[in-house]
């Protein structure tokens, strides 16, 4: 079966990714760019990243600009995918879904719209299973987002390795967050994985941050062999 | 030990890590041991192995376990506790006679109790996770436990501890699989 992944350069979709190419055939990952920072749908930081990441996996990008409105963004990621078929007669979307039925169901619905099969491999994963299964298949994420306490700003850059899971399980037990960052405390870029040709250097970077939240913009970055 | 059936067009861990390990993990939760099996190798004296299985649910697009019926045909003799997921319930329903209809369900619906059942939450209603293109029309015998605004949601036998429901329990209603498991354990004493 041919695929497209939806990729928001986030450690959830590139592990989908890497699920999903152990039996079917990657033929795309499919992007949309919100210009909302507060989309509905879509992970926001760095998407621009992801067209380094489809290079560094010889994987082709189809990339789509919305406005990130609520009811326009559904329309959007339906073009994109959309595109995708036709381009790359895919057979299917995966997605890295893993809790969350609001984001879930609308692209169920899209994909039954276009007669596509839709496959969510982190679906209710054991976030712990998963968050070390993550780290010792060879994937190298930052934090590139933080939205909540008691994240502080050098979480901004900060590897997710197993001293970053060590604290993530303290602030799960002592706070309630959750260790995969499902309820928004954080979101992640990857920057290699398994089956990239070359890993991402961040060339340049700036951090702003306000009221307990914050964001590490990739302003410059480039491939490296590995 | 709970025997979790994948009801997926083929064996592949894309859909038993989003069908089958979600239901595994609540059995787990619920204090019991799980087994994997997929639906082509399965039959009747197995089933009669395990203290109860699971039918699990598959992707929207795969109908591939309700065009082989006859694959099911033990359920109508292994005296196992049953409960059907989603295309589970389907496969059940189909197995004692039942029927499907075309009838698509995504997202949160509102579940309305009509006969209040240990299997089911106890309000008169619930909001359940739907992912399913079919729903069914019960066996003459059947019980109809549950309903949503389309279709029948949840469905027993008349005697024997066999159930089915459309919803997907495993996202935000693990209770009835905890309730199923309790009644499967029951029956087994």
């Amino acid at each position: 079966m041919r695929v497209g992944v939806l990729c928001s350069g986030g450690k959830d979709s590139l592990f989908a990714c890497f699920c999903a190419m152990q039996e079917e055939e990657i033929s795309c990952l499919i992007t949309v760019f919100p210009e909302n920072p507060e989309s509905y749908m879509f992970h926001t930081p760095n998407l621009h990243v992801v067209a380094l990441q489809a290079k560094a996996s010889g994987i082709p990008l189809v990339a789509r600009q919305s406005s990130g409105r609520e009811d326009e963004e559904l329309q959007d990621l339906a073009l994109a995918i959309r595109e995708a078929r036709e381009k790359y007669r895919i057979d299917g979307v995966v997605t890295g879904a893993l809790q969350s039925v609001y984001q879930s169901s609308r692209v169920q619905r899209t994909c039954r719209d276009l007669g596509l099969w839709c496959f969510n491999p982190l679906w209710y994963a054991d976030p712990g299973s998963y968050m070390e299964t993550l780290i010792s298949s060879g994937f190298r994420a930052i934090v590139s987002a933080v939205g909540s306490e008691p994240f502080d700003p050098s979480w901004l850059g900060r590897s997710l390795d197993l001293s970053a899971l060590l604290d993530l399980r303290e602030y799960a037990e002592k706070y309630g967050t959750s260790l995969t960052g499902e309820g928004g405390e954080y979101e992640t870029l990857v920057l290699d994985a398994p089956f990239f040709r070359q890993s991402i250097v961040i060339e340049e970077a700036e951090t702003c941050w306000r009221n307990y939240r914050g964001v590490l913009r990739v302003a410059r970055a480039r491939l490296e062999e590995k | 030990m709970i025997l979790l059936a994948g009801l997926g067009y083929r064996d592949s861990a894309l859909l038993s890590n989003e069908f089958v390990r979600p239901v595994g993990r609540v059995v787990k939760r619920f204090g019991d041991a799980w087994m994997y099996r997929h639906f082509t190798d399965l039959s009747g004296d197995q089933a009669g192995d395990y203290d109860a299985v699971i039918l699990c649910g598959t992707a929207l697009k795969d109908t591939r376990c309700l065009g082989e019926t006859e694959r099911f045909s033990w359920l109508r003799v292994a005296r196992v506790p049953v409960l059907g997921i989603s295309a589970g319930m389907q496969v059940l329903s189909l197995a004692f006679g039942g029927s499907l209809l075309p009838c698509c369900e995504i997202g949160m619906e509102e579940v309305r109790v009509l006969s209040p059942h240990p299997l089911l939450p106890p309000s008169p209603s619930f909001m359940a996770y739907e992912l399913h293109a079919h729903s069914t029309v019960p066996p003459a015998d059947w019980i109809s436990l549950a309903v949503s605004k389309n279709c029948i949601q949840a469905i027993s036998h008349p005697e024997l501890p066999l159930f089915g429901v459309l919803f997907h329990p495993e996202v935000r209603n693990e209770g009835v699989i905890g309730g199923f498991l309790s009644i499967a354990h029951s029956w087994k004493q």
